[in-house]
């Protein structure tokens, strides 16, 4: 019964996890809170389905293109879009409130493309979708699999940004935006980074749901919620939080879903959400500032 | 030398383009046409299920008629189609607005309502006051009763979650009696409208019966992880287990189903087992799987409906509200080749009459349809209706449902 709720817990707090890195990066270093985020996954999504169905490449095969193809749009997006709005921000707190109206216009924007391209159909494969037994608990497949993404993923996102130099820049970025070009780094290439890297892992989590969940041209703002709420409980900018946050996340879910009643899953998630913005509101693992 | 500078071309070709479309707008204006409009969901969260069953046969239905030669009138002439058509982005603001609009503006004959219970109830008193009829198909509701009383112009078409839960219930309990399942079942319902509707009419229904409810539970809209939710009905000891389910539950717990490998005897979803896309859901094992809705996929009218929406919208129809999305229209149709454009006539010609449509002959019943079906099963390919059982078109249910 526990090792039940334990491993599927893990298993759901890790695609959690995977959705919510690239929007922590996003916000963290580029400071721009990316309301189409669950857009960007959606669309990649869409084109991992695409490929599969119309190409016959299996989504785990399509899925480093895929990543790219959403480093490419994050770069292109930050640099004809975002750039604008942070040189005129000047560094100041302006930014994050236009960030959030563009990215506002720009959620309607990629629903209104994704929407003709693909149409308004519910979207679903088979794909990976044999069980695996773990310790006795049958788990999918393509579960498993996004779990081994995350955990692939967010456990090198941590390495590269805790021990190299590029890393270094990022979190210079990301605690001191105003001081980081003192010690000549390019902020605005280290930002134009960050949002591109937080789009890659958009797309990368788009297309490992592709793999087990059903969804729809008009259902990427239900992850974007998703992602936000785990950024804000693990503390925004912060990696290592995202990931405990999600996972947490997924346990609890899990653990009031089978001992108490699934109906109660949305307000403990909710509760503990509340409790952290009003006793931790810099996040479970966010610095006091 | 150069007569037209391209600056002054480029100045000219909008108003040029402008004139033209409003000549041809002039011309397709004249009174030989039948201007309907509606007002459906193309973006936001209604848009998926009103590109299912709305708006695709509107459109065939609009195509259909016009490669005809128009809508046929009472004195024997046929006027073609002019159809005007708003997006209400899933917003019942922008929905009340539009129908506003295309009464006051654009002076339409005729308005086909939007996809959604909510939707046709946000609408319902501003088409009775501008006496329009309203033909609510997409619209399940138990209040049916009471809404076509309040407002007698209006027509609801798919029956409210009391029937459906109560068709099921019967479906099982003949199982139950055969002696092929036992006197357990395990339900689970999506916390929103229609799932909520549809367990608040099955559990008094299967106490009735003799039921025991051997799992109750409720998850929230927007659940994507059911594998808790699946085990714990597995270990229930039900031989039943019954989703009341939107269609992204639906999918999420057959393949859930399939990959624990729970194989009860009587596996049911609702909102969605009937969409195209089920087989490809269930990785074509979907034979055995029930669900809300069904046609009687042997009618030939049903099989040439399928043939042509397939050819026009590059898509099968889902096998629960389309068919009656279409028979609607049928009876618009109909009603306007009988009594004409004028409101009062013409609704009172679709209460009273009796038409013929792909669904078969209907007739209403308090400005109600009646005459559905309500569990269907994945049967060789097709989703057929099996209850009521009674019915003519009911195929025989296959119980236990093989294994995935």
């Amino acid at each position: 019964m526990l090792t039940t709720t334990l491993i599927l817990g893990l298993v759901l707090g890790g695609s959690y996890a995977l959705l919510a890195l690239g929007l922590t990066l996003q916000y963290g270093i580029a400071r721009i809170m990316n309301l189409a985020y669950g857009e960007v996954a959606l669309a990649a999504a869409f084109i991992a389905v695409a490929l599969f169905q119309g190409l016959g490449i299996p989504p785990l095969v399509s899925l480093p293109g895929v990543a790219a193809a959403g480093y490419g749009a994050g770069w292109l997006l930050y640099q004809l879009m975002m750039r604008p709005l942070v040189a005129r921000s000047g560094g100041g707190g302006r930014l994050e409130t236009d960030s959030i109206l563009a990215t506002f216009g720009l959620l309607f924007l990629l629903q209104g493309v994704l929407l003709t391209a693909f149409g308004a159909d519910f979207t679903s494969i088979s794909y990976l979708d044999r069980g695996i037994s773990i310790l006795g608990v049958p788990v999918a497949a393509n579960r498993l699999v996004a779990f081994g993404i995350c955990v692939l993923a967010g456990g090198a996102l941590v390495a590269a940004l805790r021990f190299t130099r590029w890393g270094l820049s990022l979190r210079a970025v990301a605690l001191a935006p105003g001081a980081a070009p003192l010690v000549g780094i390019d902020v605005n290439r280290v930002a134009r980074q960050g949002f591109a890297l937080g789009a890659a892992l958009a797309a990368t989590a788009g297309a490992s749901i592709s793999m087990y969940q059903t969804f729809s041209a008009t259902g990427g703002v239900v992850f974007t919620m998703k992602a936000l709420v785990i950024v804000i409980m693990g503390g925004v900018g912060n990696v290592p939080g995202a990931l405990a946050a999600g996972f947490a996340l997924g346990l609890i879910e899990t653990f009031v879903a089978t001992a108490i009643d699934p109906g109660l899953t949305l307000a403990a998630t909710f509760a503990l959400f509340l409790g952290v913005l009003l006793w931790r509101p810099q996040g479970l693992f966010g610095a006091r500032t | 030398m150069k007569g037209i500078s391209r600056r002054a071309l480029l100045r000219a070709g909008p108003v040029g383009m402008a004139a033209a479309m409003a000549l041809a707008a002039g011309a397709q204006a004249d009174d030989a046409t039948v201007k309907i409009g509606y007002a459906v969901a193309r973006t936001g969260p209604n848009a998926t299920g009103a590109g299912i069953t709305t708006i695709p046969n509107y459109e065939l239905w609009v195509d259909t008629v016009n490669k005809a030669g128009g809508l046929a009138m009472p004195d024997g002439k046929r006027r073609m189609i002019e159809v005007v058509e708003y997006d209400n982005r899933s917003s019942n603001e922008d929905l009340v607005r539009a129908i506003e609009r295309l009464v006051s503006q654009d002076k339409v004959d005729l308005i086909l309502p939007p996809w959604g219970t909510g939707a046709n109830l946000a609408i319902a008193p501003l088409m009775a006051r501008f006496g329009y009829p309203q033909l609510a198909v997409t619209a399940v509701t138990d209040k049916a009763p009471d809404f076509a009383a309040r407002w007698e112009r209006s027509f609801w078409m798919l029956g409210g979650g009391h029937d459906y839960a109560a068709g099921l219930v019967d479906v099982l309990s003949q199982a139950r009696d055969a002696g092929t399942i036992n006197a357990k079942v395990a339900v689970v319902s999506v916390a929103d409208g229609f799932g909520i509707d549809l367990i608040s009419g099955a559990r008094p229904a299967f106490e009735a019966a003799g039921f025991e409810l051997a799992y109750d539970k409720s998850y929230p809209l927007g659940t994507s992880d059911f594998a808790a939710i699946m085990s714990e009905a597995q270990a229930s000891g039900a031989d039943s287990f019954v989703a009341f389910s939107y269609p992204p539950g639906s999918f999420g717990m057959t393949r859930t189903a399939q990959t624990m490998g729970y194989n009860p005897a009587v596996f049911y979803v609702s909102v969605g087992g009937a969409f195209p896309i089920y087989p490809g859901v269930a990785d074509g094992r979907e034979e055995g799987v029930m669900a809300i809705g069904g046609v009687d996929a042997g009618s030939p009218a049903i099989r040439d409906y399928f043939a042509r929406h397939e050819a026009f919208a590059g898509k099968a129809p889902d096998s629960w509200a389309s068919a009656v999305t279409y028979a609607s229209l049928e009876m618009l149709e109909q009603a306007v080749a009988r009594a004409g454009l004028e409101h009062g006539a013409l609704a009172k010609e679709l209460s009273e009459g009796t038409f013929e449509t792909v669904v078969g002959e209907v007739k209403l019943e308090d400005n109600q349809l009646r005459d559905l079906w309500w569990v269907g099963q994945w049967q060789g390919g097709a989703f057929r209706a099996v209850g009521p059982s009674g019915r003519e078109g009911a195929s025989a249910p296959v119980i236990p449902k093989p294994d995935w």
